[in-house]
């Protein structure tokens, strides 16, 4: 467990954040400005804070300097030391698990390379690698895809899960993309303007319409847990989730396993009645939960069955004419072709 | 071949390569602290430091060497420090050259130096610190070893500077025949000898033969500490 606590004044604005990262991953999320790249540097020791109080179980390394602290740093940008291999960047901090590593990220064919022949997705991976070798206590991962174009994030995200899944200490992940956070992180910071404004499970927050605000009506959206339960002919996958069944495309093949799936409000149609004759797919019946009106002109609308939570977006017009109320009884409909595969996750 | 000068010039010649050989050799280590200061470093006097640094470059050398006359001269108070603590007499020997040369060539060493010092990012310093690494070891593993081209080209050019310097050294050391009468004041001795036009000549050939292969060198491996820096 690593306990933040940060106090800096910066010459425009003030940042005081205090919060707990579990082994795991924790995301921060907030939209640029918002201090997120100043914590995980005051954590690193790269940034010397007025006041930082940063915990490592019973020991206290807020003073500390970086190189004392066991902190692996993986940068937006690789800074990999150009006049080195691969392999003599990977071992630059330590050679720990150094088999694991290089077979946990595929760096076997680059060993001998030179950073300058390596695309971005491959520097990135091995960026990883070596913050890994280096054994350290906890990892900041400073938006690690933000400077990858689509297919090379694609490229990446799997060894970013494999790590997840494979690693025990707590790990930050700094982010401003919502379908990045929804795949890989268990809880979330959510910042604004130098203060954590929300903080909790990633299923809790992504459902809660209170911090909608801070997340954007346009990344809002819960995120579900699910298991498949089979695959149809066609392509579509049914997955069991707590809210319901739902069928989804692009996981064909993929058995039993834990899913998330990340259900962006916006594509979330309410009807009162049982639709009928209607071409999307899922249709599910769930309990108003809350409703949250925003500045816009749109109200989110938090949505309860079987203990699972989603969130809809209505126009504010809507939510009148149909006089949507907390505990009414609703059906929920989404169109499979709505959930993107790259909001679709394992575990 | 060797008709070609004579001894006395070749003595000169000889002498002026063994001072500023010795005068790059002994300035290198306070031209990198004094580029990493000014590249890396935040503190108060920085801009000080950048002046005294660039003084030599644009005093007029005879003050240079007055300077070193009153400081470094056999009762000045630098001098006597060195002849107490070290043994090393500077006054009227190839020392004094030496010390001469390294001074009017420490500008132009510092900065090529700094150069590639800024061509370094320092976002690599932070990784490697982030691994581990200690100050001195990152200044050993990262720093060093991206910034040596321009070290390399500051050392040539301290060198090339060092082979022609001539008013500071006249006026701190004199103009002693095989002591410190070195190419430049073979040279200016050379056109106040009547017939001795011809010999200088020559020797003016030699300087301009050895100022040109400097800077070919220096700006070879300045494009490539810039290359090397972007990595």
């Amino acid at each position: 467990m690593l306990q933040i606590d940060l106090r800096h004044s910066f010459p425009d604005f003030t940042l005081e954040a205090a919060f707990d990262v579990p082994a795991g991953i924790t995301a921060l999320f907030g939209p640029s400005g918002s201090g997120k790249t100043s914590i995980v540097r005051a954590v690193a020791g790269l940034l010397q804070c007025d006041d930082a109080d940063v915990r490592l179980g019973a020991r206290n390394i807020g003073r500390l300097r970086p190189h004392q602290r066991k902190i692996g740093y993986v940068f937006q940008d690789a800074r990999l030391f150009p006049h080195m291999t691969v392999l003599q960047n990977l071992r630059y901090g330590g050679r720990m698990d150094e088999d694991q590593v290089i077979a946990l990220l595929g760096l076997d064919d680059l060993l001998m390379r030179r950073p300058a022949g390596l695309s971005g997705g491959e520097a990135q991976r091995v960026a990883l690698g070596r913050a890994l070798m280096a054994g350290p206590d906890v990892m900041l991962l400073d938006e690690p895809l933000s400077a990858l174009d689509g297919p090379r994030k694609a490229d990446v995200m799997p060894y970013l899960e494999a790590l997840r899944d494979q690693s025990a200490i707590p790990m930050i992940y700094v982010s401003h993309d919502m379908t990045e956070v929804a795949r890989l992180a268990g809880r979330i910071v959510v910042l604004d303007r130098g203060r954590v404004v929300v903080q909790g499970a990633v299923e809790d927050v992504l459902a809660d319409p209170v911090a909608v605000p801070y997340i954007g009506v346009q990344d809002a959206g819960a995120v579900l847990t699910g298991r498949v339960v089979g695959h149809a002919d066609d392509g579509l996958t049914k997955v069991e989730t707590g809210i319901g069944a739902l069928w989804v495309p692009g996981v064909a093949g993929r058995a039993g396993g834990p899913l998330r799936i990340r259900i962006p409000a916006q594509d979330v149609i309410l009807s009162r009645s049982k639709p009928d004759g209607l071409s999307a797919l899922n249709v599910l019946p769930v309990t108003i939960a809350g409703l949250q009106e925003g500045r816009g002109p749109g109200v989110m609308v938090a949505l309860e069955a079987g203990g699972a939570r989603l969130l809809a977006r209505v126009t504010r017009r809507s939510a009148l004419s149909m006089g949507l109320a907390v505990g009414q009884n609703v059906h929920a409909i989404l169109k499979a072709t709505a959930i993107a595969p790259q909001d679709v996750s394992d575990r | 071949m060797t008709d070609w000068l004579g001894p006395a010039e070749w003595t000169a010649l000889w002498l002026s390569l063994k001072v500023a050989f010795w005068a790059t050799l002994c300035s290198l280590p306070f031209g990198f602290a004094a580029a990493y200061a000014l590249s890396r470093g935040q503190f108060w006097g920085r801009q000080a430091l950048n002046i005294l640094v660039h003084l030599p470059l644009v005093m007029p050398p005879v003050v240079t060497g007055y300077l070193l006359l009153l400081g470094f001269g056999r009762t000045g108070p630098l001098g006597e420090a060195f002849e107490a603590l070290f043994g090393l007499v500077f006054a009227f020997r190839w020392t004094g050259a030496a010390l001469a040369a390294a001074i009017m060539g420490f500008p132009l060493m510092v900065r090529a130096i700094r150069l590639s010092l800024d061509a370094i990012d320092p976002g690599l310093e932070e990784a490697a610190s982030t691994l581990g690494a200690s100050r001195l070891r990152v200044l050993r593993t990262v720093t060093l070893p991206l910034a040596w081209p321009g070290l390399l080209a500051g050392a040539v050019l301290g060198f090339a500077k060092g082979m022609g310097e001539f008013g500071a050294t006249i006026t701190f050391v004199s103009n002693i025949p095989g002591q410190t009468q070195t190419l430049a004041l073979s040279i200016d001795t050379l056109l106040e000898v009547p017939g001795g036009e011809p010999l200088a000549l020559r020797l003016a050939l030699v300087s301009i033969a050895i100022a040109a292969v400097a800077l070919i060198i220096s700006e070879a491996l300045a494009s490539r500490a810039r290359v090397r820096g972007r990595g």
